[in-house]
């Protein structure tokens, strides 16, 4: 057991964990944020997505040890005052979602893509979330819905 | 999108929620992460379970010790076929599809044999997961390998048997002759007439197969404590899972509650009663504690149902001007392992299909279902319906190429004309409304066919590297599964209707539960806005639940393009239940006569005065019961049943461009354009993006995806490294247009648009494909049409695999004479 001290959603926590224990693991089972899923086990489909001290990251792909003294957001921790953020607000107004399953991954990533370019092509979008995988959108929407909060953050 | 003014709303007068696009109400807590998926539950005391799974795809169990995982840490138990064969129950096929359909038992926990790689063997059940999983590497299970049935040609011939102790692999031979059903003719005559006399087409073709590949993986919880045995579980189908857990465990179908919380796709991969919802059931009911067994990707690929895969033989008779005159059809359907819930009952439904939107005057369809070594298969969206599809719009094409018309050209001489609806087709089914022509010549439109076809022909001309092809598909298909009656005809196991409550609140608020069950189509946005609209009560105020079995005690589900087309009219039937209840209340309170009262904008008002009395006032009124009529019940709440009278048919006209390298191989979409028909939209939002997700899967079935087993039967493709669900980057953005003929067989005339998309798309992308290479003499090639087998096809000249010699020995052998030459073309 390892002792890991990490801010979640502007919490702070405190907790032995196994070295062997996910970061994905840690956020669902021990913190019940149970927001952000786990889709695959190969990192393939990004539903686990979260930010890393603002930066997007598979959180399957990262042990919970390597979160301490870090900061993680995940997509509990968007909306603030009860505000959703843009592109919470904008998956909503362009149907940018069907089962929502794979949704926390997309928004945590569509937000880290338009902080790396806050005008992007829709074949910029595209490539950028190329690690998330959809099985119910089709992306239509989805390229839509990041293309809106583009435009409205401008 | 546009809604016709056709729509019924009921007695309101107000502003029309049916057709506007509403934003879900769903989407709130999933954008924010406060979901409940079944993974998500814990449980005071709770256990988990780990699968061992067989690596063998057949074999016999020799030996297993599991006394290492026994003494591991935390285990409590750990659970082999032979210890529970007595209490583990068995999974059910719903549908013989033949009276004396050949189907080996299926008991969850393998008992003395394995069928297929990721079968499972052992269990063991722990106090986390981690420990289980940890476990499970110590059960030590010996094995007798076996040989094993892997492909579908050579199982089909009993060379290696799949159960050897059933002595053969055929499972069921279902039929279906337009002569002999009274539908229209005798298909040899007219193959024989076309052989002296017109033009004949045989082709051979292959659908791969597909893994639905949900991205929630399986998951199911269990809890014994209380009275009644609870399971939560992500499946589609709460009602049915109820049902036969009752009706193969023992337990009393009122003892067991069965909850699908929030659901993470399905596209029927969770229309299933699984090995994995048996065992998590009798390791609680063992354990006596809540327990709880959530799959990895790789287990969810391996074991859970995978779709298609068929090999396709088919002979299209037409007269010399391309009149289609007979169809004959020849399909061998793998089943895996076991015979599914659905099972063989998924080419069955495509049955009635391959006829599509022509007018054959005879028709017959063949299925020969097939026993192998592999993963049981089911429905995968479209369940039959794709496979009909492509078939048959494979075959116009290949009709318009030989006699050198455009391919819209041929389908329009042969499609039912709109003025020729109701129209009784060659399969027995009465398709109610549409119009081809009018989807058709919206979708030319806006995709800009002639100027496409135009490009196209110069850069033929100019010998391009680059060549555009040109994709057409002009698809129906059958929803609204299903009335009983048709149920019952084909041996079903079930009835086809749907059930609806709405419950009136006292506070004015209203509750409509609803037997359909959604794992991410929208019903509760679109439940509450065809209630809003007929009770004239705001869409804020209604609330729509589903997916319990204790709230919603009766249904049937959600599959098959149903939920809206027979779900949603029995919601209406119970909406106008309501009204007529609160009608003699209304009445009594406004010392009116009922006859003069008149029910708008969720009031009822007395004829030529302005006394009235809204909905919530009559729900107050009716819950405290002071002032009713004598001998009316204190209630407005209202039930229906609704059994639907006939199928659902929605149309479109699916209209795709590529662009092929034709040095590379490489492939690039460039345009797809789809008008569909899927009569009255009641959320053209939630519409559109049904046909989005559908296109993609169509799409992939196309260019990506395939399941693949190597030659020992290990699925090869068994992660998301090498089962290829596109993605974003893979994919375009769609042109959608709309054309309505509202169904004239349920009041609200929707049709269904969930399957839609997949079934359309998948043929329009092949014939592109095929179209953009006809100047290389190619006449087919196989799914997926990846880069590799595109440039061979264009490097060998010629279709990839010549169809036609393969399709012939199935008909006949020694007329060779007068077929038409598709593939050397
Ligand atoms: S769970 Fe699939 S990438 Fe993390
Ligand atoms: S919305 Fe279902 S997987 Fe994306």
């Amino acid at each position: 057991m390892t002792r890991i001290n990490v801010t979640v959603d502007g919490a702070s926590y405190s907790d032995d964990v196994e070295p062997r224990m996910l970061l994905v693991q840690y956020l669902r089972e021990r913190l019940g944020k149970t927001g952000t899923v786990i889709g695959c086990d190969t990192s393939n489909c990004g539903a686990c997505t979260v930010h890393l001290d603002g930066t997007s990251v598979k959180s399957c792909n990262v042990l919970a040890v390597q979160a301490d003294g870090h900061e993680v957001t995940t997509v509990e921790g968007l909306a603030t005052d009860g505000e959703l953020h843009p592109v919470q607000q904008a998956f909503h107004e362009n149907h940018a979602l069907q089962c929502g399953f794979c949704t926390p991954g997309m928004i945590m990533q569509s937000i880290d893509l338009l902080k790396e370019n806050a005008d992007p092509s829709e074949e910029e979008i595209r490539l950028g979330l190329e690690g998330n995988l959809c099985r119910c959108t089709g992306y239509h929407n989805i390229v839509k819905a990041v293309q809106a909060a583009a435009g409205g953050s401008r | 999108m546009t809604v016709t003014d056709e729509v019924s709303t009921g007695s309101t007068g107000g502003p029309r929620e049916v057709g506007s696009a509403r934003r879900r109400k769903e989407d709130q807590r999933l954008i924010t992460g406060r979901t409940k998926w079944t993974d998500n539950i814990q449980l005071p005391g709770m256990l988990h379970i780990a699968m061992v799974r067989s690596p063998f795809a057949h074999a016999r169990i020799t030996h297993i010790d599991t006394s290492a995982a026994k003494s591991a840490p935390n285990v409590v138990t750990v659970l082999t076929g032979q210890e529970v064969s007595e209490e583990q129950g068995v999974l059910a096929n719903a549908w013989p599809i033949t009276p004396d359909q050949v189907a080996p038992v299926h008991p969850p926990i393998a008992v003395d044999r394995v069928t297929f790689a990721g079968e499972v063997v052992a269990v063991v059940v722990a106090r986390s997961a981690a420990e289980a999983r940890d476990a499970a590497e110590l059960v030590d299970v010996d094995y007798d390998e076996l040989p094993a049935a892997l492909d579908l040609k050579e199982a089909a011939e009993d060379k290696v048997l799949a159960h050897p102790d059933l002595g053969t692999n055929k499972s069921a031979l279902w039929v279906f002759d337009s002569a002999e059903a009274g539908t229209g003719g005798a298909v040899d005559e007219a193959i024989d007439k076309a052989r002296t006399d017109g033009i004949v087409l045989e082709r051979e073709y292959r659908q791969q197969r597909l893994i639905p590949a949900f991205m929630e993986p399986r998951s199911v919880v269990v809890d014994p404590t209380g009275e009644q045995i609870t399971m939560w579980s992500a499946t589609q189908i709460p009602h049915i899972l109820r049902y036969l857990l009752a009706a193969t465990t023992g337990v009393s179908e009122s003892k067991i509650r069965v909850i699908a919380p929030d659901v993470g796709g399905g596209f029927g991969g969770k229309l299933q009663s699984t090995p994995e919802e048996w065992i998590t059931f009798l390791a609680a009911r063992r354990t006596g504690r809540p327990v709880k067994y959530t799959e990895t990707r790789s287990e969810s690929l391996m074991a859970a149902h995978h779709g298609r895969d068929q090999w396709q033989r088919l002979t299209l008779a037409a007269t010399k001007d391309g009149t289609v005159t007979g169809l004959k059809v020849d399909l061998l359907a793998d089943l895996g392992s076991y015979v599914s819930l659905v099972g063989g009952g998924v080419p069955v439904l495509g049955a009635f299909m391959f006829n599509a939107i022509y007018k054959f005057p005879a028709y017959q369809f063949k299925v020969q279902t097939v026993l192998t070594n592999k993963a049981w298969t089911d429905a995968y969206r479209g369940a039959g319906r794709p496979e009909a599809t492509f078939a048959i719009e494979r075959l116009m094409d290949e009709l318009a190429h030989e006699l050198g018309v455009d391919p819209l050209e041929i389908r329009e001489k042969n499609w039912i004309k709109h003025e020729e609806f109701p129209f009784t087709t060659v399969a027995g089914l009465e398709y109610d409304t549409g119009n081809y022509e009018q989807a058709t010549a919206e979708a030319k439109r806006i995709f800009g066919y002639d100027e496409l076809r135009a490009e196209q022909q110069r850069r033929r001309e100019a010998n391009d590297p680059v060549q555009l092809g040109i994709g057409v598909s002009t698809f129906t298909e059958m929803c609204g599964l299903a009335p009983s009656r048709v149920l019952g005809q084909l041996s079903y196991g079930a009835g086809g209707w749907e059930h609806a409550s709405v419950r009136m609140l006292p506070t004015g608020k209203v509750e409509v539960i609803t037997g359909a069950s959604a794992h991410g189509q929208g019903h509760e946005t679109a439940w509450s806005q065809i209630v809003a609209d007929r009770l004239g009560v705001a869409f804020e105020d209604v609330e729509v639940l589903h997916g319990d079995t204790q709230i919603s005690h009766k249904g049937l589900d959600t599959y098959g393009s149903r939920s809206l087309v027979v779900g949603g009219e029995a919601l209406v039937k119970a909406a106008d239940k309501v009204i007529e209840k609160a009608r003699p209340i209304a009445a009594h309170l406004l010392e009116a006569s009922v006859d003069d009262l008149e029910f708008k904008d969720g009031s009822f008002g007395v004829r030529g005065t302005d006394k009235g009395i809204a909905m919530a006032d009559l729900a107050a009124a009716a819950f405290t019961g002071h002032n009713l009529p004598d001998g009316v019940e204190p209630t407005l709440d209202s039930d229906a049943t609704y059994d639907p009278v006939n199928f659902s048919y929605p149309h479109g006209t699916h209209l795709c461009a590529v662009e092929i390298d034709t040095e590379t191989g490489g492939l690039t979409m460039r345009k797809y354009t789809a008008v569909d028909d899927v009569g009255t939209i009641v959320n053209p939002l939630i519409v559109e993006g049904q046909l989005h997700g559908g296109l993609v899967q169509g799409i992939a079935q196309a260019l990506f995806e395939e399941a693949v087993y190597d030659d020992s039967g290990t699925l090869v493709s068994a992660s998301f490294v090498d089962y290829l669900v596109p993605t974003a980057a893979d994919t375009i953005s769609f042109d959608l247009g709309t054309s309505v003929t509202p169904s004239t067989t349920n009041s609200l005339g929707t049709k269904g648009v969930g399957e839609a998309g997949t079934i359309a798309s998948t043929p329009a992308v092949v014939n592109a494909v095929v179209d953009a290479l006809r100047p290389f003499g190619v006449s087919d090639v196989r799914m997926p049409c990846t880069p590799e087998r595109i440039w061979k096809a264009i490097h060998t000249g010629g279709g990839t695999e010549p169809t036609e010699k393969d399709a012939m020995p199935h008909f006949d052998e020694n007329d060779v004479a007068d077929r038409t030459d598709g593939a050397s073309a």
